[in-house]
């Protein structure tokens, strides 16, 4: 006595029909469960996506060099005994491209100082660094070029300008060739940055880069307030920050006083945040998927005591408990996975209007949340729905036949 | 083909208990047509739905064909029912929103009949039965005569050797009454078991052997 799987279906699908108001009822129930799922895990996964898109902007496999030990870093004689710590300088600097693995790094100096073309005068930003400083921050260029590729030490007398510097100067008349003054020195613009580039901290828009050497002089110091170094893989990270701590060791005397810190440390920082918020999302729409299934226990509960007379009757017809089992989980898996399609399509919908609401989001639920919602709502569903089933299958014949 | 053997059911009702059977003995031989009848509450009911495997004796032992059938797991007793026996209840017990042809195909569909198999045999009883054309009908566009002639053609669509009424008349009018009785009985003639409940004596003496029931025992077998 075996039910053919299309006579299954086909019963199950009449009995859902024959009650529409719960299968409605259960209907939204799931579809509000995969639902959130997707809406959520899009969100997340837009998130994350943005603070990926935020970091690549600040360079990638990226090792800085501060000057000084970090305070965090503990126990230290050198700040005990009131010692100063020694500077960065261009020569230490120069002295880190001679790994293999570093694959180009950028001095970096910054002050601030009068900038003026003719009447106009602006205070701004000036950063001292190196043409790598280009490549490293994935900046582009929206008129000319970049600082030009010279020994760090050429005190070269060009300027590149950000957009709103250049807006602000030179109004409508042309940048590129003319000279600026920046405090008592002249320089000749070369470059405006593109207003595209973002970079944490510092608005691209409203600064001038100038060659370090520039900047050591402009600001009267020889030394560095940080040096980017960029390692040629992502494996390659932390042999370069060993690499880095080593040389500037030796070129300091032994003295352990630079701070080093991977682009990965502060990347793991977010990845606990954003992990954190993966597991709320995901806490989140199980909760919805819970409730869901809790709802779909007490309809198909509801749904086998409505349709008591119809169970004795197949049981008098020669039902074994199994074949009713069967029945009224085959009813709940239609369900489910009917609930959970519609909720898939209300999800996508979802998303697809965060998206419009918020560009800088993207808002696409991964493809493993989909299966997932999927997997887990029939699943749900079908769990949920053994008990009511079990009941059925053991209701009294006599008693179910004999109510109206 | 039917052998009761000291039979008792008793209900727990809160602190009592009812004995709806009590010590009932009872044989019935293949293609017989037995009537039973009593007055209300004197276990007629239990009775039937003891014989149908609907519900199973405090103590006491029932052979069908031989076979002890109390001692049977809830599949084989399924299985039993689904082949052996046909039931015919006074309330129809139609689903309603199956049609007149599929609420006949059911017992068919458990026992895991081929579709192709399953109309020929369907057509066939709802055509004995003159409802060919109501095939596609619902059970709320019938009438209480023709609910209930659907009801016996998904009795006997099985071909079982024992159909078991419980007042296959007593929602029906007169007339519908009578032909329900002339189709049980003509298939009675035509070899099957019939064993029916019913409340009006003029009926209960149409049968070949009139078993009558007071208080769960049986306190009169005529006819045999
Ligand atoms: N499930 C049950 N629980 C408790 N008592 C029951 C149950 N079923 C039947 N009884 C009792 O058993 C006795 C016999 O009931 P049964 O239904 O067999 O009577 P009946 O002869 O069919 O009556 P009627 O002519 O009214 O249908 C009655 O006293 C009834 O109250
Ligand atoms: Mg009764």
């Amino acid at each position: 006595m075996a039910l053919h799987s299309l006579d299954i279906a086909l019963f199950s699908w009449g009995a859902l029909r024959g009650y529409p108001a719960r299968t409605i009822l259960m209907l939204v129930a799931m579809a509000i469960g995969v639902a959130a799922v997707v809406v959520l895990t899009s969100l997340g996964e837009g998130a994350r996506n943005y603070v990926t898109d935020e970091f690549s902007s600040l360079g990638t496999n990226l090792v800085i060099v501060f000057p000084g030990r970090s305070e965090t870093a503990g126990f230290n004689p050198s700040t005990m005994m009131g010692e100063t710590p020694r500077d960065l300088t261009l020569n230490d600097a120069q002295a880190l491209t001679r790994s293999y693995s570093v694959r180009r790094i950028a001095p970096i100096n910054v002050g601030s100082s009068d900038v003026s073309w003719r009447e106009r005068s602006r205070e701004t930003v000036i950063i001292g660094t190196s043409y790598q400083m280009l490549a490293i921050r994935h900046w582009d260029m929206a008129q000319g070029q970049f600082l030009p590729e010279v020994d760090l030490d050429r005190a070269t007398p060009v300027a590149v300008i950000g957009m709103k510097i250049r807006n602000e100067l030179f109004g409508a008349s042309r940048a590129l060739g003319e000279w600026i003054r920046i405090g008592d020195r002249r320089f000749r613009v070369i470059g405006v940055l593109g207003s595209e580039g973002r970079s944490i901290g510092v608005d691209v828009q409203d600064i001038v880069i100038i060659p370090v050497a520039s900047a050591q002089q402009l600001f009267n110091t020889g030394s560095l307030f940080r040096i980017l170094v960029e390692a040629k893989s992502r494996s390659a990270i932390e042999s370069v920050k060993q690499y880095i701590i080593d040389t500037l060791q030796d070129r300091h005397q032994g003295q352990k006083d630079v701070t080093v810190i991977t682009q990965d440390a502060v990347l793991a920082t977010f990845d606990r945040i954003l992990g954190a918020l993966t597991y709320a999302v995901a806490g989140i729409a199980a909760i919805s998927l819970a409730v869901a299934g809790i709802l779909i226990m007490n309809v198909m509960l509801v749904a086998v005591s409505q349709r008591t007379a119809e169970i004795g009757l197949l049981k008098a017809l020669g039902a074994s408990p199994r074949q009713i089992i069967i029945l009224i989980l085959s009813e709940a898996l239609m369900l489910s996975m009917l609930g959970a399609l519609f909720g898939l399509l209300l999800g996508q919908i979802g998303s697809f209007f965060i998206r419009n609401a918020f560009p800088v989001l993207p808002a696409y639920a991964p493809i493993w949340a989909i299966v997932a919602a999927l997997l887990v709502a029939v699943i749900t569903g079908v769990v949920f729905s053994l008990m009511p089933a079990r009941h059925a299958a053991r209701l009294d014949a006599v008693l179910a036949l004999s109510k109206r | 083909m039917i052998e009761l053997n000291k039979i008792h059911r008793d209900f727990l009702v809160g602190d009592q208990t009812v004995h709806a059977l009590n010590d009932v003995s009872l044989t019935i031989q293949a293609g017989e047509y037995v009537s039973i009848m009593g007055p209300s509450g004197s276990g007629k009911s239990t009775l039937l739905n003891l014989l149908g495997l609907l519900d199973q004796p405090s103590s006491g032992t029932y052979k069908l064909n031989g076979v002890d059938v109390t001692g049977l797991s809830d599949t084989e007793q399924a299985h039993v029912r689904n082949r052996e026996i046909g039931f015919v209840f006074q309330m129809f017990h139609l689903v309603p929103r199956l049609t007149a042809f599929e609420n006949v195909e059911l017992p068919l569909m458990l026992a895991g009949i081929t579709p192709d198999e399953r109309r020929s045999r369907v057509n066939t009883v709802l055509e004995d039965l003159s409802l060919t054309n109501r095939s596609h009908h619902k059970p709320d566009q019938l009438s209480g005569g023709q609910r209930q002639r659907v009801a016996i053609a998904r009795a006997t669509v099985t071909q079982p050797k024992v159909i078991l009424a419980d007042e296959p008349t007593g929602n029906l009018d007169h007339k519908s009454g009578q032909d329900v009785i002339r189709i049980l009985e003509e298939l009675n003639q035509r070899g099957l078991t019939l064993i029916m409940v019913t409340h009006d004596p003029e009926m209960g003496r149409r049968a070949g052997r009139q078993l009558s029931m007071l208080d769960g025992q049986l306190n009169r077998d005529q006819g045999t």
